[in-house]
Parts: C-alpha cells; sequence; structure tokens
C-alpha cells in the first residue's frame, strides 16, 4: 500500500543499529516532504534493559524535544504512555513508524553450495543481496572433510541455511550430499532452542524430494525456486524473498524486544510495516539511483561492526552487496588493526604517535564502542583507521562482484585478446559515475572535506568520478519509508539525504613526484578561470557549489589516462557540491605514498592542507 | 534536556542477582527448586550427541548407491562398536570367494543411510557435559531438561573485559591502592587458588607469576594491549572472549593501559577480602553484549530475593560519573548541567555535551557519550 500527502504528514523512522538507534522526522512542510529533525540514543538489547524498544523510546523523546524547540510549540508529542500514537491528531502523534534493524548482530546465516564458485556463489550473492551476514559458505568441492564440514555447520549457530546447488535437471547427488551433511549437523538456531532452525532450498527442483527426506524432521524446510536453474542465469529473488519472510517470523521475534517494535511499525490504517534488516534497505536504495540516473554507482555504509559495500555496474544494472562482517569503527575497530596492520593505518597519520598508546586507544573505542572523539589527534587516528577499513571492505567487494562464474562465452577476438575471463571483477573504477558514503564516520565527519579525503583515499576512484555522502545517515530510514511511500523517500532523499560533495579527477598511471601530470583549465560559473599544469603527487580544491557545474579542459602527460578510452585529453563538464572539485594527480594503478616517514608525513599535510581538512594547528 | 540515558556498569555492594545455568541441549535437572546450591554444585547435566563421521559405504564395498541396500548389515539407530559389520557382499558370483567386508570405522551409532549418495552417517559416542551452579545461591526455579534459575544477594562488579571461563576462589586484595602497580615479588603461595586484586595495571610478568603460583583470578584497573597479545599468543580481532584456556581468568575494570581501578570498585574489593568470589572474563561486546562479572555472595533470607525493577541509568545534574575516553580518562566528576544545543568540541565534532566539575572544583565540558554513570 502506497500513500500520499494526504494521509502521511509526520513520520517517524529509526534504524536500530548495533551501537545507536537513529531516529528522524519526516515531515509534509510547504507543498514537499523534508526531513526536518534528527535524534539518537543507544541501542537496548543489552542488560539491565534488554529490550530495543527502549532505545527508540530515548531517540525519540530527543526527537519530541527538539521539535518542540524547532517550532516553538511545546504541545508536539509523538509517543504517549510509551507507544506511538497512529494517525497524528494534531500536534499529538504520527501518521507512520517505520524501522529497520541490524542490532543483535543483524541475520546470520549460512550457505551451501555443490561448486563454491558457481551455486555457492549465487547463495552468498541471494543471502548479502537480502542483508544477511554470511557466517560460511560450505560446498562439495570447498576442500574440507566432510566431517569437518559437519562439525563447522554444528558450531555456526546461523539464524537460517541458504541451501542452493544443481541447474535444475543436473546433479541430485551432490545435493542431497549436502543436506546429508546438515542434517548430520543437527544444526541449532542461534537465538532460542524453542524453534526448529529455518532451512530454505532453492537448488536443482529435480532433487527437492530426495531434500525433503533428508531434511524435513530436522529443520524447518522451505522450497524456493532455483536460485541458478541454469548456469547462464542467477533467479535471486524468491529466495531474498523467503529470506526476508523468515527474518521477520523467526529471527526478529527471538531477539529482546522486537516482538514489540514489530508492533508498533505501522501505517497510517494501522497495517503493519515489516521490519527490514538495515543492509537491503541501503540496498533498495542505491538500486534505485542507479535505475533512475542510468550510472554506475559504488556505495559503502560503514557501521560499528561491520562495513557494506553495494555496487551497480554495467548496462544490466548488476547489483552486488558484500559485508565484511569484522571491519568497522566500534565493535570490530581492533580487527581493522589486526587485518590492516599498523603501519597501514599510519601511512595516513600527519604525525608521530606512540604505538602502545595508539593500540590502547583503539582496544579501548572497542570495548566503550559508543564514545567518541573529543581530542582533534583522536579524530584523526579514527579517520585514518576508517581509510583502512573501507579500503579491505572494497578488496573483498571487488573479489566478490564478478561476473557468473563457470558459464561458457563466445567471444570475438578482441575479448580472446584482453584475456577477461568468466568470473572477472565487473567493478570498474574508471566507469563509475558516483561513489556514495554512508555511516557515522563518513556522515558525521566534523568536514565533509574530510569525507571527501577518506573516500578517494581508500576507493582511489578514477578519472572522472562524482563523490556524495548520506548526509546525516538516513538511506537505511528511507528503504523502508519507501515501503509505505515512494514519493516521500524520493523526495526526501533528493533534497534532504544525498549530499553531493563534488567530483574527483584521477589520472590513472604512473609518473614521477613532481614532473608535469595534468593540465586544468577550468571555466567556472562566477566567470573565474582555474588554470594550471599540476605536476605528479599532488592534490587541487576548486570550489564549486552544489548544483554549480563548470566546463573543464583536461590535458595529461607522461602516459597519464583520463578514461576507459585511455584518453589523454577531454572536455568535460564537472559537477559541484559542498566540497568542489578535486584535481588528484597522486597516480593509481599503482598509487602509493612516499615509504619514508619524514617525507611522507610532509606530502600528508601538504594535502590535508590543500584540501583544508584538519584545522591548521595539527599541520603545523 | 534536563536528564538522558547514559550506559554504565555496575558497581554494587548489595543487589538481588538472578543467574540462568542451562544446558546446551535438554538433559536431566539434578537439583529442585528451593534447594541451596554452592557454587561448585553440579545443577545438570547431559550428553552431548557425539562427532559424525561420514562414510561413503557404497563406494568402500564398489556397488551404486542404489545397490546399497542389497548388502547393508545394519539400520539406521542401531548401536555399533569397531566390529561391527555395516556390510559386506556375497564375493565372485555369490561363492562367498573374494567377499568383500566393510567393519565401522568407529564405536557408536548408525544414524542415517543413503540411497541417493550411498553415504552412511555415524555418531561416536556421547558426550557428557554438566553445569555448575558457579555462585552460592537458592534454586529458585527449574526449567524442566533444560537447567535451573539461582538467586542469591551479592556484591557486584561488572568489568569491561576480560579473558577465561568462571571459576572460583577466595578474594584477596593485594594493591595498596587504586593506582597501585603489584611487581613480581608480590605474589607467592599464599595466593593459590585465590582471586587477587592488582589495581591499576598487571604487567604480562605478574600474570605469568599468578600462574606459577595457581592463581584463580585477577581483578585488574587495566592492562597493555601487547601483554593481552603476548599472553594469548594473537590480537583480539573482535571482542569475544572467555573460552581462552591460559590457567587463570583476568578482568579489567576500566579498560587498556594502565588505568587506576575505580576507588568505588576498590573499596568494595577491599572491604570483601576474604570472600568467596565467583568470577567470570566472558566478553561480548556486540548482539547481546556480556561483560565480565565479579559475584561475592553475601547472607540473605530467602524472602529478601525480590529483584527491583532494572533500573535506568540516568544523566541528570548532580549525577557522579567517571569519563571513559580521553581527556581526563578514568576521572570522576559531578554533572552540573546538561546544555540541549549540540556544541562543537575540539575535534570540530557538533555533539551533546555535559557540563561537570571534578572534585577539586574545576570545571570542564565533554561529549555525553564519553562518560558513564556511576550507580549509588
Amino acid at each position: 500500500m502506497q500513500y500520499d500527502e494526504k494521509r502521511l504528514t509526520r513520520i517517524v523512522a529509526t534504524d536500530c543499529g548495533s551501537t545507536t538507534t537513529k531516529a528522524i522526522l519526516i515531515e509534509w512542510v510547504d507543498g514537499e516532504y523534508r526531513q526536518t529533525i534528527r535524534g539518537e540514543a543507544p541501542t537496548t538489547v543489552e542488560a539491565p534493559l534488554n529490550d530495543v524498544t527502549k532505545g527508540v523510546i530515548n531517540a525519540t523523546n530527543e526527537l519530541e524535544e527538539l521539535a518542540r524547540l524547532k517550532y516553538n510549540n511545546p504541545n508536539i508529542k509523538f509517543m504517549e504512555n510509551g507507544e506511538f500514537v497512529i494517525p497524528r491528531n494534531g500536534d499529538i502523534g504520527v501518521d507512520a513508524y517505520v524501522s529497520t534493524s541490524s542490532a543483535g548482530g543483524g541475520l546470520q546465516m549460512m550457505v551451501t553450495g555443490v561448486v563454491a564458485s558457481m551455486t555457492g556463489e549465487s547463495a552468498e550473492r541471494a543471502a548479502l543481496g537480502a542483508g544477511a551476514i554470511v557466517m560460511d559458505l560450505i560446498a562439495s568441492n570447498d576442500k574440507r572433510m566432510n566431517h569437518e564440514k559437519i562439525e563447522r555447520i554444528r558450531h555456526l549457530r546461523p539464524d537460517m541455511i541458504l541451501m542452493a546447488g544443481g541447474e535444475d535437471g543436473g546433479t541430485v547427488k551432490h545435493v542431497v550430499e549436502m543436506a546429508e551433511l546438515v542434517s548430520g549437523a543437527d544444526p541449532k538456531p542461534r537465538l532460542g532452542a524453542g524453534y526448529k532452525l529455518p532451512v530454505i532450498y532453492a537448488g536443482n527442483v529435480e532433487a527437492q524430494g530426495e531434500i525433503q527426506n533428508t531434511l524435513k524432521d530436522k529443520v524447518d524446510l522451505i522450497m524456493t525456486d532455483n536460485i541458478r536453474p541454469k548456469l547462464e542465469t542467477e533467479n535471486l529473488g524468491p529466495a531474498r524473498d523467503k529470506i526476508h519472510d523468515l527474518f521477520m517470523e523467526h529471527v526478529m521475534k527471538q531477539a529482546p524486544g522486537y516482538n514489540k517494535l514489530m508492533d508498533w511499525t505501522r501505517g497510517p490504517d494501522h497495517e503493519n510495516v515489516p521490519i527490514m534488516p538495515t543492509p537491503a534497505a541501503v540496498g533498495n536504495i542505491m538500486q534505485t539511483i542507479a535505475q533512475e540516473e542510468n550510472i554506475e554507482v559504488l556505495g559503502v555504509d560503514i557501521g560499528g561492526a561491520t562495513t557494506d559495500v553495494f555496487s551497480v555496474f554495467t548496462e544490466e544494472h548488476i547489483f552486488n552487496r558484500t559485508v565484511s562482517a569484522n571491519l568497522g569503527m566500534s565493535y570490530s575497530i581492533s580487527n581493522v588493526l589486526a587485518s590492516a596492520g599498523l603501519d597501514n593505518i599510519m601511512r595516513w597519520v600527519p604525525f608521530d604517535i606512540n604505538e602502545g598508546e595508539l593500540r590502547n586507544m583503539i582496544k579501548n573505542k572497542m570495548i566503550r564502542p559508543t564514545t567518541i572523539p573529543f581530542l582533534l589527534k583522536e579524530l584523526v587516528l579514527e579517520q585514518a583507521i576508517a581509510k583502512e577499513a573501507l579500503r579491505l571492505a572494497f578488496i573483498q567487494h571487488k573479489d566478490f562482484a564478478s561476473s557468473l562464474k563457470g558459464m561458457q562465452k563466445q567471444r570475438d577476438i578482441s575479448e580472446a585478446f584482453s584475456q577477461s575471463t568468466s568470473g572477472a571483477t565487473i567493478v570498474d573504477m574508471m566507469s563509475l559515475d558516483l561513489l556514495v558514503g554512508s555511516g557515522g564516520v563518513l556522515s558525521h565527519a566534523p568536514r565533509r572535506n574530510q569525507t571527501f579525503m577518506m573516500l578517494i583515499d581508500a576507493f582511489l576512484p578514477e578519472g572522472i568520478t562524482q563523490i556524495a555522502v548520506d548526509s546525516i545517515f538516513m538511506m537505511p530510514h528511507l528503504g523502508v519509508l519507501s515501503e509505505i511511500s515512494t514519493k516521500a523517500a524520493t523526495e526526501v532523499f533528493r533534497k534532504d539525504c544525498m549530499l553531493y560533495l563534488g567530483t574527483c579527477v584521477a589520472p590513472v598511471g604512473r609518473s614521477k613526484l613532481g614532473k608535469q601530470a595534468l593540465h586544468a583549465k577550468i571555466n567556472l560559473p562566477n566567470g573565474k578561470v582555474f588554470d594550471e599544469h599540476i605536476p605528479y603527487g599532488e592534490l587541487r580544491l576548486i570550489p564549486l557549489g552544489v548544483g554549480e557545474v563548470a566546463k573543464a579542459h583536461l590535458k595529461t602527460s607522461g602516459g597519464l589516462t583520463l578514461d576507459s578510452n585511455r584518453s589523454k585529453e577531454l572536455d568535460v563538464e564537472l559537477h559541484g557540491g559542498t566540497v568542489g572539485i578535486v584535481l588528484d594527480t597522486r597516480g593509481r594503478r599503482p598509487f602509493g605514498l612516499p615509504t619514508e616517514k619524514t617525507q611522507r608525513i610532509s606530502y600528508l599535510k601538504k594535502w590535508m592542507r590543500e584540501l583544508e581538512v584538519y584545522p591548521e594547528e595539527i599541520l603545523a | 534536556m534536563a536528564q538522558a540515558y547514559s550506559a554504565g556498569l555496575t558497581v554494587t555492594d548489595n543487589i538481588i542477582l538472578r543467574k540462568e545455568r542451562v544446558l546446551p541441549l535438554k538433559g536431566e535437572v539434578l537439583v529442585k527448586k528451593g534447594d541451596k546450591v554452592k557454587a561448585e554444585d553440579v545443577v545438570a547435566e547431559t550428553l552431548l550427541p557425539g562427532k559424525v563421521v561420514p562414510f561413503n559405504l557404497a563406494n568402500k564395498l564398489g556397488v551404486t548407491p542404489s545397490q546399497l541396500q542389497n548388502f547393508i548389515k545394519v539400520q539406521p539407530g542401531q548401536q555399533i562398536t569397531k566390529d561391527t559389520v555395516l556390510a559386506e557382499n556375497k564375493g565372485l558370483f555369490g561363492t562367498g570367494l573374494f567377499k568383500s567386508v566393510v567393519h565401522s570405522p568407529v564405536d557408536g551409532e548408525v544414524e542415517n543411510i543413503s540411497a541417493v549418495t550411498g553415504q552412511v552417517l555415524l555418531r561416536e559416542p556421547r558426550i557428557p557435559v554438566q553445569v555448575k551452579a558457579f555462585m552460592d545461591g537458592v534454586v529458585t526455579d527449574v526449567i524442566p531438561e533444560e537447567g535451573v534459575i539461582i538467586e542469591n544477594k551479592s556484591a557486584y562488579i561488572q568489568g569491561i573485559f576480560g579473558v577465561g571461563d568462571e571459576t572460583v576462589g577466595e578474594l584477596k586484595v593485594i594493591a595498596k591502592s587504586p593506582g597501585d602497580e603489584i611487581g613480581v615479588r608480590d605474589i607467592d603461595d599464599s595466593c593459590k587458588g585465590k582471586v587477587i586484586v592488582t589495581g591499576a595495571c598487571v604487567s604480562y610478568e605478574v600474570i605469568e607469576a599468578a600462574r606459577k603460583h595457581g592463581v584463580t583470578a585477577i581483578i585488574t584497573g587495566g592492562i597493555d594491549d601487547q601483554d593481552i597479545k603476548r599472553l594469548l599468543g594473537y590480537d583480539i580481532g573482535v571482542a569475544i572472549t572467555g573460552h581462552e584456556k591460559i590457567g587463570l581468568t583476568i578482568v579489567c575494570t576500566e579498560g587498556f593501559g594502565k588505568i587506576n581501578m575505580a576507588q568505588k570498585t576498590y573499596d568494595l574489593l577491599k572491604h570483601f577480602e576474604g570472600h568467596k568470589t565467583s568470577i567470570h572474563g566472558r566478553t561480548q561486546i556486540r548482539a547481546g553484549v556480556i561483560r565480565p562479572e565479579i559475584i561475592i555472595p553475601l547472607q540473605f533470607e530467602d524472602q529478601e530475593l525480590v529483584a527491583p525493577e532494572a533500573a535506568v541509568p540516568v544523566l541528570k545534574p548532580g549525577t557522579m560519573i567517571r569519563v571513559i575516553r580521553q581527556p581526563h580518562f578514568g576521572r570522576i566528576a559531578k554533572v552540573t548541567k546538561l546544555p540541549e544545543e549540540l556544541t562543537k568540541v575540539e575535534s570540530e565534532t557538533m555533539v551533546r555535551i555535559l557540563e561537570a566539575e571534578f572534585e577539586d572544583g574545576t570545571k570542564f565540558s565533554l561529549p555525553r557519550a564519553n562518560v558513564e554513570v556511576i550507580e549509588s
């Protein structure tokens, strides 16, 4: 059911994250939907409260207080007696309350397939696309002994299992063998022993009978269409839908307070609006942008515990999502240090710091995840860690976002020479149009220039790429809001959520520091002209406001290129944003920082000063 | 806003505790409602299913999976030993010559036989598992076949981080003050079986000495990240701990680095020196948070076991707080004001702040997120 402004004039949307519950107020003001107020409070899934709705109440209380201040109206109230008043009646109540959730560890799944890189990977894609964390992929050919697989399945305690394997009419034996392993492990669900573990079977239809015989007594078995009916075709939709249904029916009901929360989320006619896993909601929004604008999009949502990367590439708008379960800025911050190594973090820090002090600081953030950097030095360190978390998550995404493996492909002569293989990554930074960041460290950076730099340092966009950020972290809210009002979600997304930071121009290739790299002549809308020969290893910031466009003539030297056609000279339009145009001649493929510490710090300071990333006192 | 919710750790000399002690699978409960139990008592036990051994019998016998049923000698549910014949064929032309006989590779039970894959699943004998009471108390409820609820009155401290599982010992305070740092020479045989309190930090060398002298557990204000890494042999990536087998349990009350133990925590431990203490280092800072616990059971009457409504820690003028991040990490102060508007701090972050003053009267302001409430 979809509603418009006649029925929806005030909506509260929350995202119950693993650290913080974020609430936003969306209102119909002066003939348009706008996001007007934001509040937040710690998520309350732990003792002594053990009830997620307490965090929702606290965040909503903050919204109410700020609304009373904003409208200078002491009567505004969204809740009464600890519950939302729906529909709105004047100052009291709201027309709808919707929510997403990743608290309690989100949705944790295990997937199985016959060949890990084929049906296994398709199952993984379906689970990730539905917003899950994939704890393990178990496949017939994954080199583990069968008894090891059984031990692993028993040990994992997922929220649900997705089983794929075999194209329709293909292997039955291997699929049944996998079911036998699952049956032998007799897996138990993560939350509560009071129900059977849901297992979705989305493999060879001809094996359904045998699968039924093998598993029906041990698990709650649900059949759906084959995820890979043919090697050349992926059919992820039905399995994803089943995952969402089961997420609501089984997983959410077990988490503390969620029964109440599920009852709260309602539209204007009191109909229930299902709670959506946070990443599924963000994925919805990313796909909508790519399709509506007909562009390639890369998005990232860096949270406290996990980092999700979303991408829509190729003309067919192929969507991929990966979740790096242990890369994040609070609960998982220590794992970023363990995975990236101290040197990789320190290479982004423009000052010296005692190693022990830094390690203890990171560990203290891990055990007290809701704290905020008060000191400027701590902010710089957290942003250096964020760059590494983003970089590592992106590496995982590039590996995963590939063309279907195993399919036969007819090639023309040029493709044969280009050495492209099935299963190669479809992530092409040169053809990418838009890079969008989201999540606390990006959305709440004190300066947007910091967000810009974190994104370009971590993702190394190539050629010409627009950079944007989710202004105050509301993509999840809008993703779920679109279920009852696409109009409200789209309007707010365009006006309040998506904040364009500007455009990055980064020639690809290698040269020598100080050697001529890029000649940029940019005609700015105010009549001024930026005209400079920029040496290799530099950054330039040219202010250009939101909605403004500048005509640019770009010409590279020394073998550097500007687009997929390896052009060395281009006339293009560059779009502005809150930061502006950034010309980045630090090189790509490879991008490298000086290895010698003093020289590296000197370059970092120069770049940070040029991009106005930090106050002068820390760069002096 | 006059007040705000804030997370905090509990440190109290008197609390009614309620602990669920349940088996991982259904089994037998060994105590009944009203029983008084000691921490060491086993309250429930069960047999965990043994390891599953997949075995491709059709391959071993040299027949197709569908033919297997003609040769199989066992059925699902049947008990087996290593001598049990799982299947045999009739030999050359049914004469018994060159006959193949396949014996079970393990003792246990036949779980499943598949005519599709030719695989049999054999299950090894069950493994006994026991659940202990962990803390002295009274059984106030029995969950049939699963476990019990144990309640008591205790002095109780939540730690911030720990390693090592549940253990019990007598409390011994070695540190002379919350900021004290004890040395290797402070640990001797008098510490054997004890839960020792070490002050502002504990070094790797002191932990080694404690292990050597049979210390059960260490309570410390802080610990250095590198010492933990050396102790465990790996860097902790995600804080899910408690399963480490390092010979003792360690609970930090404040965090990483050298940090004075909160005065209240130290005084409470000092007050109960010599008491039996249940302690664990289990920490999970994600998905249903678990913090380490220090439980010192007290004498109580049954009618006292009424748990008060869980109080929500609230920040308001007059609330005592502890700073949990730099600057002023670890210091205690009193809230003086909670300004409503967002305020820019040194890092230029716009946050909701609080204004507070230290005991010496110095005033300061900090993000509300960087303090925790000290419950009185």
